[in-house]
Order: C-alpha cells, then sequence, then structure tokens
C-alpha cells in the first residue's frame, strides 16, 4: 500500500520540481540571451526586436538586423582593450597578494604560539564586522596624503590583506595541516618558510584556488573603489569604464551591450568552469564558522 | 607543542607582517581617523575645521537622509523577506537527490552573481526600459501588460528588488545547499515513519539544522543590502533617480563626500551606517547562541 501511493504521487512531485526549476532557469537565462542579441544587433533591431531580428528568409530570422559594428567602435574607438588590460592587472595582481597575506596571516594564527596571538586573533575577527562603507571617506583623505590617488597602489595596496581571507585560512590551517607534519619537516632541518610554501600551502590548495577565484571576482567587479580612486580615463577597469560609455555613447544600447558582453564574458566563463572550487570556499566559512 | 621553541622567534610575525602592516594603515588608521572627521566640515582634503555634533544634527534634519534610510531599510526587508525563503525553496528543490542534472541546475541559478554588480546595473538599466525594454516587452506579450510601465522612473524599489532578486537568488541558495547537507538524513526518515507530514518534518528537523547557516545569510544579506549603492547608482544613470527614489544610504555618503565634497559629513553617515551594521551582528550572535542552547 505505502510503495503503492509513493509510486503514484511520485511523478507528479518530480513534474511539479521540473517545471518550478525549468521555470526559474528560463527566467535566469533570458537576461542572458538579451545581453547576447543586443551586443550584435543594430540600432533599428535593438528598438524592433526584444532578442533576436525577424521577419526574414531564413528560418524567420533577419540576418541584415545583424552588426558588428559596436564592437569595431569598442575596440577601435573608445579603447575597451585597453581597459580589459587593466582590469586583469589589477584583479590578478590584487588576488595573488591577497591570497598570499592571508595564507600567511592565517598560517601565523593556527599554528604558532606567540606574544601578541590573541589580540592579533581578535583583531581578525572584530574587523570582519567592519563595513566597507565606513572606509570610504577617510580612505579617500588617506589615499590623498599618501599621494596614492589616481594610482593602481591605491587601489591594490588596501585590498592585499582582507581579514576574511586570514580567517578562512586560519581555519583550513586548523582543520587540514596536522602539527606532526610541520615538527616532522623541521627535525629534517626544513627552515619555516619552506616548511610554509613546500608542505602547509598545498595542504589548502583547495582554499587557495578558492580564495584566489573570490579576490578575483570582486576586484574585477569592484566599482566603487576605481570611480573614487581613479581619474584618468587610461586607468579606468572596465566595470567603469562600461559605465562611462553611457556618456559618449548615450543612446547606442547596443554598444553598451557590447561592452558588458565584454566585460562579462571571459570571466563568466571561467568561473563556471571552476565554480566547484569557488562554491567550496564561499560556503566553507558559512557551515564551519 | 614543543616545536613552538625550534622557531626563530620573528617567524610568526614575519608571516603575520604584511597583514598587520597593511591592516594598520588602511583600515585601522582610516576608522580611527573617521571617528574625528565625524566632528569635522571638510572643503576638499586637508581642509578641514571643527564643528561638534553639528554633522550629525544636520544628518538627522535632512530629508534626504531618511528617505534613504526608508529606502536601505525597504531594500534589505525584501532581501530577507522575499529573496532568501525564495533562495531555500531553490536549495530544497535542488538537494531532491532524485532530480537529475543537479550540477546543471546549479550552475544555471549561480550564474548571474557572476556577472557582477555594476554590469548587472548596466544591464538591468535597459531591462527595465518602458517600451523596449525586455521586461516590459515580455510581459506585454504574455500578459498584454502595459508596455510604458516607468518602472525606473515610478517604481524604482521595485525595480532594484527584481533586479537584486535575479542577481542573488542562486547565489544564496548555494549556502542553504550546504547547509542542507548538514540535516540528519535518518532523523528525517524516522519522522516519516512515525507519521509527520511534510511541514512538520521541515520545522522540526531541517530547520534547526541549518538554523545557523541561515542566521550566517541573513546577515550577510542585511551587510550587502545595507552598503546598497552600484545597483542603483548604475542602474539610474549616475543618479538617486526621480524624487531620490533610489536613494541608499552609501549613495547618500557618496554624494556628500564626493558630489558636494564634505568628507567630514560623510564620515558622519559612515558612523551611523557601521553603527546600524554592528547591532546587526550583534544580534546574529545572540540569537545564533540561543539557538545553540535551544538544540
Amino acid at each position: 500500500m505505502n510503495a503503492m501511493t509513493k509510486t503514484s504521487r511520485f511523478p507528479l512531485q518530480m513534474a511539479a520540481a521540473y517545471l518550478a526549476l525549468s521555470a526559474f532557469a528560463v527566467l535566469t537565462l533570458i537576461p542572458f540571451v538579451y545581453l547576447f542579441f543586443s551586443a550584435i544587433k543594430s540600432q533599428d533591431a535593438f528598438f524592433s526586436f526584444v532578442l533576436w531580428p525577424t521577419d526574414g528568409a531564413w528560418y524567420n530570422v533577419d540576418w541584415d538586423g545583424f552588426t558588428l559594428d559596436h564592437w569595431h567602435t569598442l575596440f577601435f574607438e573608445a579603447g575597451i582593450l585597453r581597459a580589459t588590460v587593466n582590469s586583469f592587472f589589477l584583479s590578478s595582481v590584487t588576488a595573488v597578494l591577497a591570497t598570499l597575506f592571508s595564507a600567511m596571516g592565517g598560517y601565523a594564527l593556527a599554528k604558532y604560539r606567540f606574544t601578541g596571538r590573541g589580540v592579533a586573533t581578535w583583531l581578525v575577527l572584530g574587523s570582519l564586522v567592519i563595513p566597507f562603507a565606513l572606509l570610504i571617506a577617510p580612505g579617500y583623505q588617506l589615499l590623498y596624503w599618501l599621494g596614492l590617488l589616481d594610482t593602481y597602489a591605491g587601489l591594490i595596496l588596501p585590498a592585499v590583506a582582507p581579514a576574511f581571507g586570514v580567517y578562512l585560512f586560519r581555519q583550513a590551517f586548523i582543520s587540514s595541516l596536522p602539527g606532526a607534519l610541520i615538527e616532522a619537516a623541521r627535525i629534517d632541518g626544513c627552515s619555516d618558510i619552506r616548511i610554509f610554501f613546500q608542505i602547509a600551502l598545498p595542504m589548502v590548495r583547495p582554499m587557495v584556488g578558492a580564495f584566489l577565484l573570490i579576490t578575483y571576482l570582486g576586484t574585477w567587479n569592484n566599482f566603487i573603489s576605481p570611480q573614487i580612486v581613479i581619474q584618468s580615463a587610461e586607468k579606468l577597469p572596465l566595470s567603469v569604464f562600461v559605465a562611462q560609455l553611457r556618456g559618449p555613447y548615450e543612446t547606442q544600447y547596443g554598444l553598451i551591450m557590447a561592452g558588458t558582453l565584454v566585460a562579462v564574458f571571459p570571466v563568466l566563463v571561467l568561473f563556471l568552469l571552476l565554480q566547484r572550487d569557488f562554491i567550496a570556499g564561499l560556503t566553507a566559512g558559512a557551515v564551519k564558522g | 607543542m614543543t616545536s613552538a621553541r625550534q622557531h626563530p622567534r620573528w617567524v610568526p610575525y614575519f608571516f603575520l607582517g604584511p597583514f598587520l602592516l597593511i591592516f594598520a594603515v588602511f583600515i585601522a588608521y582610516p576608522m580611527i581617523l573617521s571617528a574625528f572627521m565625524a566632528f569635522e566640515q571638510n572643503a576638499g582634503p586637508g581642509v578641514s575645521e571643527p564643528v561638534g555634533i553639528k554633522n550629525f544634527t544636520w544628518l538627522m534634519r535632512d530629508p534626504a537622509f531618511w528617505t534613504a534610510v526608508k529606502n536601505t531599510t525597504l531594500f534589505a526587508a525584501a532581501s530577507v523577506f522575499i529573496q532568501l525563503p525564495a533562495s531555500l525553496g531553490l536549495a530544497l528543490l535542488l538537494n531532491n537527490k532524485q532530480v537529475r542534472g543537479r550540477a546543471l541546475w546549479r550552475m544555471v541559478f549561480f550564474a548571474p552573481v557572476l556577472v557582477g554588480l555594476p554590469f548587472v546595473a548596466i544591464l538591468a538599466g535597459l531591462v527595465f526600459r518602458t517600451n523596449t525594454g525586455l521586461l516590459n516587452v515580455t510581459l506585454h506579450w504574455l500578459f498584454g501588460f502595459d508596455p510604458e510601465f516607468a518602472w525606473l522612473q515610478e517604481y524604482v524599489m521595485l525595480s532594484l528588488v527584481i533586479a537584486a532578486f535575479w542577481m542573488y537568488v542562486g547565489f544564496n541558495m548555494i549556502y542553504f545547499l550546504a547547509a542542507l547537507q548538514n540535516v540528519n538524513r535518518d532523523l528525517l526518515e524516522a519522522a516519516q515513519v512515525d507519521g509527520a507530514n511534510a511541514w512538520h518534518r521541515f520545522r522540526n528537523v531541517t530547520v534547526p539544522a541549518i538554523r545557523p547557516v541561515a542566521a550566517f545569510v541573513v546577515l550577510l544579506s542585511l551587510i550587502g543590502s545595507f552598503q546598497l549603492f552600484e545597483l542603483p547608482y548604475l542602474m539610474l544613470n549616475e543618479s538617486a533617480g526621480p524624487n531620490d527614489q533610489g536613494l541608499t544610504l552609501v549613495m547618500y555618503l557618496y554624494q556628500q563626500g564626493f558630489d558636494r565634497g564634505d568628507l567630514g559629513y560623510a564620515s558622519a553617515v559612515g558612523w551611523v551606517l557601521a553603527i546600524a551594521l554592528f547591532g546587526f551582528a550583534i544580534i546574529q550572535r545572540f540569537t545564533s547562541r540561543q539557538s545553540e542552547a535551544d538544540v
């Protein structure tokens, strides 16, 4: 009897689940389709057709509605290549340094006993709750005094030692690096610096990968910091660059969408490929902490 | 830990050094600085004059500040009460082991957050346009919805909530999915055998197990919501929208600090915001401790 009700009720429940998931997936994906087609449509087609241009001869698709003009303008007039290189540079340097310094800090807190460790741990935990917004005004003043406005150092330096990262690595080292391993290496005459790079870091490789990705994406998509710190047009990263396209190319929506696609696409593909590591890092703090 | 004596004394300080240095210069010092700046009026960096608590009294009397408080609170409430339940719902659907292609579904729902806030905002600025925007065209085609519906002119907060929903619902789902792994399946089955219905199993077995992560996600959501800036700022073409309908606290801070150029006043706004967020963090700690005591 029990088995009967289970089998008869089961398909309906599953059908409802798939229906809900599919509806949600369509809602999630349509803006991507819109973004893609807007980026390769002419201005006329943008206003006439919401996705791809129709009423043509071939499967009802109007090929004349497509154009690569926006891409030509973006790369040869607006200079989006420069902004892309800037974004790559800023994100890579920030991600590598932030991961290195976070791992070093987390390692010290997890594996050494030293004077001031309690205070340092407290500082790390305490600064997790400092909101970024509180640092905007005084941070600008400080960068002005240090002569770091309109420089990449002014963007990178404040971002390379996030307390959040130190905390994540501290947890990772505590849970997955046995103290006996360090001791054995010391007995073999291995220096502490070498132990860190050759033994400790490889043991927390998943966290290294996840944190690289988190900081890379965070820097790539940061708007407010470069908006405030950078003034020279040639130094702008993609986030501010694409937003500013709306000045000179105000009503050229296709061009703005093409710019957005340039900014979004490489990162989207890279992260979807690596999403397993990325997600593991995101949830590590929540589930264990 | 006998090994502690075998390393040179400077080693831990060497490892912690970069963090401490950067923290002292770029976090601790600005924080202290802003406590002083909050009682000054600035006319450009370094040109300041003490004004006592006037920044705070002006703040309390500025209707724009209260508009920002109202909008920000509304957005935070929508995140917690609309977006997070939807995230949990999606997670529960995907947690069903009989659903096929779960990795693919998860990837699809997770994708929008990878687009990034500024680019979502720029995209949404076009999606919500009247007449030619994706949303109105689709709604008109499906339901005969008014294509002139002025999302970004008259329904700014609603537009922001929808755009944020699209971006974050799958992101928060990830946390709930991770939390659902902590649910004891034997307990669920035992409850089923004892005749507990789906709601009771959810309420008495699932909810207690995911509560700590849920509390964390709520806090994360509140912190993010209260610092909302890019989404309205870029969706509304670098403005607060008609009648400040999209003005948020951080946008107010930005306008005061950089458009009006008073970093002192902006610091005061920053402190008001920070104290609210500290409050949330303390409440979260308190309630999550209590729930641990319950279990």
